[in-house]
């Protein structure tokens, strides 16, 4: 599980309601979701995000509302993985039960800038910016976490842990 | 050493015969609670393949987000859930004409002493003023609860927060936890619980504690509770027959961080754009032009709220450049608020009331800003572009605070003679 991608940086305390706005919460299709992504505090990101891309972001990301939305359309939207100073928590469990990777890395905002190539190893925290060779540790996530991201997220952990039980 | 309520609570329902900060549970929630977004829930407990529920009876949806449904997308939604409620048996649903979930969960009788109670919405933190351990989670996570009854939840550290003093005329529970937000700022309680103590928590009513419950999630809180007294239980036993038991914290508990506030210094506070944590006395901001006021929510959407500000009114009419939104928090406050001559009250001063509902706060519908608009408003989030354009500015006051700058047609302090 390893991620290569273009950073799109953000600051402190981007909240669910930038990220997902709450005029949109009637959509349920991903693929919808991630045209709406990011909407309120950078238009431009659901038109140029790649299939790999890395969010770099400071302090308490994802805080606000528990809409899961936030995760599901970023995840929708191609982003590889969240990295930021810290998480909101119902955030940071959306995202785990959703199957997009978080990790939490308080020297990010020193290493990564906007348009970087980052390279990221979830099962070490190695966090590596390839375009001016810095590094960075990121905490490791706990195994069991790491197991639910691995499999894709909470539902498919769970028929994975039905279908082993049967 | 002692336990906090939060490690008492948690240790309980996982079945455990103590807990610590940091220990991971399986718990078993009490009550499981979705609003509109029960549709995302039942979706994803299709996916899971159990094709029955853990237990029915725990599982509780209150519509409220969009009632009625302001989309034929929504009007799509509200079906979906009323058709799975059917084939499900779920006996605890609470259709357009109930109010908001965390006025209706105390109303109704879910919110029980030493229980936990897990919602998705982040607001969820609210029914702590009952003594509950209730917390918000994600749509995903409440259809692997819908499906196996249980979540794994981290046992937070607790933050003490001891209120003394009076509140002086014109100052509210609203203006204390604004105040309590500011000091802790937006993630000073991040991954912790909070608990409330002293004299000035023991005088205020049920309604105003709820507020401060209600908020504190704006301080980035798991939990947030209260230990039930009297009022509390009285409160609780009026609602439910089903059985309880209190919990409260031990005398010699171990906190992470204790705050004393003395309600003597405390004057009106508003939060200013574009964060909660942004607070400031109000007098600070006083003169600044609103297009728009909003006085009602989960937060302060309550009788004595509408009391409060109809007192504010004086018999005056709101400021021709403003329009001014009641919202009561449930169908029962609003029918209360009728048999008081409230309702008549904002009707003739020229506010528009609304059905009970969570509409404007979350820029769903009824009574979105435009481009340059700002409103003062009794809710509990005013993050830029909440509610409508990105280009609108909202200010998060007291109930008194809110009418008083609807017919001033500025932010004004609330009158107090």
């Amino acid at each position: 599980m390893k991620f290569c991608g273009t950073v799109f940086k953000y600051g402190n305390d981007v909240n669910t309601d930038v990220i997902f706005p709450g005029r949109y919460l009637k959509v349920w299709e991903p693929a919808e979701m991630a045209k709406y992504a990011m909407e309120d505090i950078d238009k431009e990101f659901a038109k140029k995000v790649k299939k790999g891309d890395i969010i770099v972001a400071g302090k308490y990301f994802g805080c606000g509302s528990s809409r899961e939305q936030a995760a599901t359309c970023l995840k929708a939207a191609g982003v590889s993985v969240v990295i930021a100073e810290s998480f909101a928590r119902i955030f940071y469990r959306n995202a785990i039960n959703l199957g997009l990777p978080i990790m939490v890395c308080p020297e990010i905002g020193q290493i990564a800038e906007a348009g970087h190539q980052l390279e990221v190893e979830p099962t070490t925290g190695e966090v590596k910016n390839l375009t001016t060779g810095k590094t960075a540790k990121a905490k490791v996530l706990p195994p069991f976490i790491l197991e639910i991201l691995g499999d894709g997220g909470l539902i498919p952990h769970l028929q994975k842990k039905m279908k082993k039980a049967s | 050493m002692g336990k906090t309520m939060a490690e008492k609570i948690l240790a309980k329902a996982a079945g455990a015969k103590e807990a610590s900060p940091g220990d991971l549970l399986d718990v078993f929630p009490h009550v499981a609670m979705s609003h509109e977004n029960a549709g995302l829930v039942a979706k994803s407990f299709k996916e899971i393949g159990t094709g029955k529920l853990y237990d029915p009876d725990r599982i509780v949806i209150i519509f409220d987000h969009r009632v009625p449904a302001e989309s034929e997308k929504t009007a799509e939604g509200h079906k979906t859930v009323r058709e799975f409620v059917k084939k499900h048996g779920i006996k605890n649903f609470f259709d357009i004409n109930t109010g908001i979930c965390h006025q209706v969960l105390p109303e109704q009788g879910f919110c029980r002493p030493g229980e936990v109670l897990v919602g998705t919405d982040s607001h969820t933190t609210t029914h702590g003023a009952f003594g509950v351990f209730s917390t918000g989670i994600g749509a995903t996570e409440m259809a692997a609860v819908w499906a196996t009854g249980k979540l794994w939840l981290m046992v937070p550290e607790t933050i003490k927060v001891v209120v003394k003093g009076k509140f002086a005329p014109g100052v509210y529970s609203k203006d204390l936890i604004l105040h309590i937000i500011g000091k802790l700022r937006a993630d000073g309680a991040d991954y912790k619980s909070i608990e409330f103590f002293g004299p000035a928590i023991d005088e205020m009513t049920i309604a105003s504690r709820m507020v401060l419950t209600n908020l504190s999630m704006e301080a980035g809180a798991k939990s947030a509770m209260i230990p039930p007294d009297q009022k509390t239980i009285d409160y609780v036993k009026s609602v439910t027959d089903k059985p309880f038991e209190v919990i409260k914290p031990d005398p010699d508990a171990h906190y992470c961080q204790t705050l004393e506030i003395d309600l003597g210094q405390l004057t009106p506070q508003i939060a200013c754009p574009h964060m909660v944590d942004n607070v400031k006395p109000l007098a600070e901001v006083a003169g600044t032009q609103i297009h728009q006021a909003l006085l009602g929510s989960c937060t302060n959407g309550r009788l004595e709220d509408l009391e409060e500000g109809a007192r504010q009114l004086r018999g005056r009419r709101v400021h021709p450049e403003v329009r001014m939104l009641v919202i009561p928090a449930s169908w029962k406050v609003y029918r209360q608020a009728l048999d008081k001559g409230l309702i008549a009250a904002y009707i003739d001063a020229g506010a528009v009331v609304l059905n009970p509902g969570c509409g404007p706060c979350l820029g769903a519908h009824q009574g979105l800003l435009a481009p340059g608009e700002r409103c003062i408003s009794s809710t509990n989030r005013n993050f830029q572009g909440r509610m409508g354009s990105t280009q609108a500015e909202v200010y998060l006051a007291s109930p008194a605070a809110v009418v008083a700058s609807a017919v001033a047609g500025k932010i004004t302090l609330p009158e107090v003679n």
